[in-house]
């Protein structure tokens, strides 16, 4: 079984090779090749998860190991995977949920010249985020890191031509980047103290080194996983990214990809527990970004923006689980796993609703959609209901872990974290009704395509092409079935996953797991959690099921302002940064030209000066020659005589 | 008569010739003050060489002789061309190599 | 006697340079073909050589030693350990695409169009040719003075080459071009014959020190320099030591070249072809930095250890310096060629941090470097070839109208950026690795280059090939087939060397041990060595 492992990444691996260099005669088969390879990753992953039932506890971990990647003296990276069952959760959900995207992108994406490379790139975002997932090093994991990246960049990139995508694409791949730079320097932090970073000797001996390095270690860790979860202060890419196609969204920047810091941490616990102050930076990295995306998310009225706000937020969640330690680590991963389906779910009935409506994506243009597109209303309610935590879904079974875990941490922090992330669940309410009922409920604030036949213009001197005008309709076969698996994960996930704690079992001897102190029950958490959702939805309802919603947003405290602009962090990174660094750079430039070669031109200018001040003496007259040789001859006598007299 | 009185002649005709040499432009003129100064020299190695009581100085004069007529030859020659070329003699014309 | 390899890969390409340039007036297309025959069967004795080449054998393999000059104890001495094998490789690799790339470069010149006694073409191949023996040369010499005389020799085929025939897209029009590019060429060759005379002084400072401590025979064999060295017949004293160190360090650092001393490198750069730039960047200054690890570290330990903290710092600045101006640019190929002020920078980074990652990256980095710049700028070239000019703001929307040119540049800014599965980024890791393990400071600053490596290769990126088609693009034409067969094999050889690079570091390591050893440096201990004891374990399994 071991050498499945290899061809787990391989198939998609070879899917993007063959897609990308395959060129255009591979156009019309290009994306059934792209999904069949990722259902090939799906089944070997199946089969490895069989495999796995089947042995004791103890003996799940899989090792395979293909080559020596970079041996230079005490430094060895391979490139060898580990499988265990950490691992193979994700496996499961990236194939999973990846396969079912690239099914349903075979639809959406179906009038795009360029499907084909669509499907390339899907592909290899599967080969790296598996790899990323299988490494048994830290530097095989980062190599999978920034080649997710590579794969977001051009996704969210893919449609080159559109400024703002390509604008948008650089701006992940770069904020990214100052992620890696923590991940990098951590691996070198780690190089340095145990002579290697592979996962297994570096955990078996992280108790023996320094708490000063192993925190450092997992600040640098958690700067990385601030870059590639969108949390803050490295979260700003994240909301531009949505200028990908939608199913990017889904994939890449809900389900899977963004979650790869919460898996850096879980992974790490071992370094992590040994120095609580970056467990402690990771849960206030957390708790920030779960209120801020929560808070971003309620004042986007682009649907994609308030999803994207939702899903930093949601993945707050799961770092602050994860910086709770082993109490956390379980419900961490359970509450991606959970989020990977609804999310994606969410995402791609947005989707399907943008697909009906002319790629228009301002909610306020929308309403009254549920009679249209009845499957994508049903999904993305079924979608909606399990990210509010709504009792028996799946986002009630592992959300509500996260609260009681953060409760349970215990002391003055244990209040505020389980405060904030009680407060979010109401806040999560409040926005998700807000986009449920905006796009579903309401009278339709959309002008709907006339009839051929009567097509004068609706405003005088506006040309109204009839193609402009939306004409809502269901999405066909090839994307409604992946979103009603999804929606079918979303409703029974989380509770599959509590039937006997079965989550906890499984990932218990990766993770470790304790119950921890909490000094609330477990009831009462529901309880209180059940109240503030409904207050959330109440508040959502009456404000915008109630009243109509104005097809202009209105101008808003300062505070939705404000949240409108991503709590104006970009302006902050734009004063800051860019301009900063566009006069850093502009004032090098000229000080390059001017004083570095400046220095080196002065000094030839000066020689040539002085050379130009020699030439007058050269002036040709044979007599002034002659005077010099016998001034020369002068002093060689009288320095001749005088030498003698001394 | 005292030697070293030749010395102070040889002297007085060495610069005579230098003088000669530096202010006169015609070029025969400073081709005679070059012969000028080294008849001087000459002069001065045969007092040299009768204040020493050998004959190293007379044979020094020898070869000066050669030379000069060596030079007179050569330079007589580049004179007569230059001349035929720009009909002067002027040595301040002779600057083409100048930068 | 054995088969004389060594001279003969240095010598193939030399006889190609004459046969080229003898080649009748008019005949252009058949100089090129010989021109590209004579380089690949360079590269066929290059591939010999290290195929030949026993890694972990003797230091310097494939030894030739004649007397030449023999008053003054020169020597006529190759011989090539694991890093030199590697750049020769390098090299004979490098130059067929550099000719391919550059097949119609000489063809056209000040708008004069090929007659019947056209030469230039002949010329210019001609010279290419040349610079590759000079190259190949260098990096087998053994002896100090042979590796000096080629050394400075080939900055005259370089000159001709830069000032000859450099760009003639520009901004500025036909005559103001003509001057910036014998500017540029003059200024190349100014910097480098002033660090060669430097270097010459303490040449024959050498060669005063073994002459007086050896008995009156002076040598500038560098064996024999190592092994009086090692047996304690030469002593040289730490003044002395660090006066000629800091002579042949001046020389290697403007060629390779070094903050400050880079500001010839973009004028260049900017003004040659892009097949020239490529084989003064990725070829010629690989001289430079292989010079510091043969002849700095090896002649002088000493002293080479003495400076290493101002050369790191130096090299430091380079790294973020080059890295910002590269920001900051608004010429294409200057913005490649800050790119790579950046990348020299780690290159002697890596090799001063006297770590056996440092020296093992900074001498991969060499390969890696000369193999994703030639991906990277040969393409830029032939996008500026099309569109005449070399500003960023004249591009736009490219992609649009010449996908596989768009896509090719890309993976190319990729390399640079050190993606991972990409060549450059092992090296670049191993470098800073490297460094941490013994200058952490050091290491955290020149990590920073990640970052702005992104902000240089992407801003480039957006503002040339996405977005509407901007006018002026329409009509640029995707590559053509003899443009695929440059760039696909550059690429596929950047994947190689980026997922399996053990080939070259095998072959590298001893060398890089041998060195490391010679400067009595041996890499820091980790605190806790977890890897000794899983291995242990592993064996014990």
């Amino acid at each position: 079984m071991d050498h499945l492992i290899g061809a787990l990444v391989g198939a998609p691996l070879l899917g993007a090779g063959v897609l990308l260099a395959g060129g255009r005669r591979l156009d019309r088969a290009g994306h059934w090749i792209g999904c069949l390879l990722a259902a090939v990753s799906f089944a070997l992953g199946a089969a490895l998860f069989a495999d796995m039932l089947g042995k004791p506890t103890g003996q799940r971990t899989l090792t395979s190991h293909l080559f020596s990647w970079v041996p230079v003296g005490g430094f060895r990276a391979d490139v060898a995977f580990q499988l265990d069952q950490l691992s193979m959760t994700f496996v499961l959900l990236i194939t999973g949920v990846g396969t079912l995207i690239h099914i349903y992108s075979v639809g959406y994406m179906a009038h795009d010249e360029n499907r084909r490379r669509f499907f390339g790139y899907l592909n290899l975002f599967l080969a790296a985020m598996l790899l990323l997932v299988l490494a048994n090093n830290y530097l095989l994991l980062y190599a999978g890191w920034e080649g997710v990246g590579l794969a977001s960049y051009l996704l969210i990139g893919f449609w080159q031509h559109k400024p703002s995508a390509a604008t948008a694409a650089k701006k992940a791949f770069i904020v990214n980047r100052v992620g890696d730079m923590g991940l990098s320097i951590a691996i070198m932090v780690l190089f340095t103290t145990f002579g290697t970073f592979s996962f297994a000797p570096v955990f078996a001996h992280a108790t023996s080194a320094s708490q000063a390095k192993l925190t450092v270690v997992g600040l640098l860790l958690l700067l990385g996983a601030c870059g590639k979860s969108a949390q803050v202060p490295l979260q700003s890419w994240l909301g531009d990214a949505m200028e990908g196609p939608t199913p990017v969204s889904a994939l890449i920047h809900a389900a899977t990809m963004v979650t790869a810091g919460v898996y850096l941490v879980t992974r790490s616990g071992v370094i992590f527990n040994a120095a609580p102050t970056a467990q402690l930076a990771v849960c206030v990295v957390g708790a920030v970004t779960l209120m801020f995306g929560a808070i971003v998310g309620c004042a986007k009225d682009d649907i994609k923006k308030a999803l994207a706000g939702s899903t930093m937020s949601q993945i707050g969640y799961m770092m602050l689980a994860a910086g709770l330690g082993p109490i956390g680590y379980v419900f961490a991963i359970m509450h991606l796993v959970t989020h990977g389906f609804f999310k994606a779910g969410l995402f791609l009935g947005a989707g399907s609703v943008m697909h009906g409506m002319n790629d228009e994506v301002d909610m306020r243009k929308y309403g009254g959609l549920r009679g249209y597109m009845p499957i994508t209303y049903v999904t993305f309610g079924l979608g909606y209901l399990a990210i509010i935590g709504f009792p028996g879904l799946s986002g009630f079974w592992s959300k509500d872990k996260i609260i009681e875990a953060a409760f349970a941490k215990g002391g003055t922090e244990g209040w505020i974290l389980g405060g904030v992330a009680l407060l979010g669940a109401g806040i999560t309410a409040y926005y998700m009704t807000r986009v449920m009922v905006m796009t579903f409920f309401g009278e339709r604030r959309w002008q709907p395509a006339p009839e051929p036949d009567t097509a004068p213009s609706v405003e005088p001197g506006i040309e109204v092409h009839p193609g402009d005008l939306p004409h809502p309709h269901e999405s066909p076969k090839v994307m409604t079935i992946p979103m009603i698996v999804l929606a079918v994960g979303s409703v029974f996930a989380g509770g599959l996953f509590s039937i006997n704690s079965a989550f906890v079992k499984w990932l218990q001897p990766v993770t470790g797991h304790s119950e921890g102190h909490s000094p609330v029950t477990t009831g009462e958490v529901t309880a209180a959690t059940l109240v503030v959702l409904a207050v959330g939805v109440a508040l959502a309802w009456a404000q915008y099921g109630r009243a109509p919603v104005p097809v202009t947003a209105p101008r808003g405290s300062l505070l939705t302002r404000a949240a409108r602009r991503d709590l104006l962090q970009d302006d902050f990174n734009h004063v800051v940064l860019v301009r900063g660094g566009e006069h850093l750079t502009r004032s090098l430039v000229y000080l390059d030209h001017s004083l570095v070669d400046g220095a080196v031109n002065g000094t030839a200018a000066s020689v040539g000066g002085l050379s130009a001040r020699l030439r007058q003496v050269q002036n040709g007259y044979v007599r002034s020659y002659a005077v010099s040789m016998l001034g020369g001859t002068a002093v060689l006598v009288a320095a001749t005589l005088l030498m003698r007299a001394v | 008569m005292n030697p070293i009185n030749y010395l102070y002649l040889s002297a007085l005709l060495f610069t005579i010739g230098g003088a000669g040499v530096l202010f006169r432009r015609n070029a025969i003129i400073v081709f005679m003050c070059v012969e000028l100064m080294l008849n001087a020299c000459n002069l001065a190695f045969v007092t040299f060489a009768r204040l020493h009581g050998n004959l190293d100085g007379q044979i020094f004069a020898f070869f000066t002789m050669v030379v000069a007529a060596a030079e007179v030859v050569v330079g007589l020659a580049i004179i007569v061309t230059f001349f035929r070329s720009r009909h002067s003699a002027s040595v301040d014309d002779a600057s083409l190599m100048k930068l | 006697m054995a088969f004389p390899l060594l001279t003969v890969t240095a010598a193939v390409p030399a006889v190609g340079a004459i046969a080229t340039a003898a080649v009748p007036a008019g005949r252009r297309t058949a100089a090129k073909w010989l021109a590209l025959g004579f380089s690949l069967a360079t590269l066929v004795f290059a591939g010999l050589d290290a195929a030949r080449f026993t890694p972990g054998g003797a230091r310097y393999q494939l030894t030739e030693s004649h007397a030449w000059i023999a008053d003054f104890g020169v020597r006529y001495q190759l011989g090539v350990d694991g890093i030199a094998v590697v750049l020769v490789l390098l090299a004979a690799v490098l130059v067929p695409f550099v000719m391919l790339a550059g097949w119609h470069d000489a063809d056209v010149l000040d708008g004069h169009a090929p007659s019947r006694n056209w030469r230039p073409t002949q010329g210019f191949f001609a010279l290419i040719l040349l610079v590759e023996a000079m190259v190949v040369i260098s990096f087998e010499a053994t002896d100090v003075f042979l590796f000096y005389i080629f050394f400075e020799a080939m900055l005259v085929p370089m000159y001709f080459l830069i000032g000859g025939f450099g760009d003639r897209a520009g901004p500025k029009g036909e005559g103001e071009q003509a001057k910036q590019r014998s500017y540029a060429a003059v200024k190349f060759l100014l910097y480098n014959l002033a660090g060669g005379l430097i270097m010459l002084a303490a040449v024959i400072g050498l060669y005063a020190v073994t002459a007086h401590q050896l008995g009156g025979h002076g040598t500038f064999s560098l064996p024999q320099i190592l092994q009086a060295r090692a047996s304690g017949q030469l002593r040289l004293s730490s003044t002395a030591e660090r006066w000629i160190f800091l002579g042949f360090f001046f020389a290697f650092a403007v060629k390779a070249p070094l903050w400050p001393l880079h500001t010839w490198l973009p004028n260049a750069m900017g003004e040659a072809t892009a097949p020239v730039a490529v084989l003064l960047t990725a070829v010629v200054d690989k001289v430079g930095t292989f010079a510091m690890l043969r002849y700095c570290l090896q002649l002088f330990p000493e002293a080479s250890k003495w400076a290493a903290p101002v050369i790191l710092v130096l090299s430091v600045i380079g790294i973020i310096y080059g890295a910002l101006l590269a920001v900051g640019q608004r010429d294409i190929k200057r913005l490649i060629a800050y790119a790579s002020i950046s990348h020299f920078g780690f290159i002697i980074l890596g090799i001063f941090a006297m770590t056996s990652q440092g020296q093992g990256g900074a001498a991969l980095y060499m390969v890696n470097h000369g193999v994703s710049t030639a991906a990277w700028l040969l393409v830029a070239g032939f996008l500026i070839t099309r569109r005449g000019s070399r500003l960023i703001a004249d591009f736009g929307g490219v992609q649009k109208v010449a996908p596989l040119l768009a896509g090719t540049f890309l993976v190319g800014g990729l390399a640079t950026l050190s993606l991972p599965g990409l060549a450059p980024f092992v090296s670049e890791f191993l470098v800073l690795v490297g460094t941490f393990s013994r200058y952490p400071a050091a290491g955290v600053i020149a990590t920073l280059a990640i970052v702005l490596a992104a902000l240089y290769v992407l801003v480039l990126y957006q503002r040339t090939m996405t977005g509407p088609v901007k006018a002026g693009n329409e009509g640029i034409r995707d590559l053509r087939a003899r443009e695929l067969v440059v760039v696909a094999p550059l690429i596929a050889l950047l994947i190689f060397l980026g997922v399996y690079p053990k080939p070259v570091t095998d072959m590298i390591n001893p060398a890089v041990k041998d060195t490391l050893s010679d400067v009595h440096r041996t890499d820091p201990a980790p605190q806790t060595n977890a890897s000794l004891t899983a291995a242990a374990k592993e064996s014990a399994k």
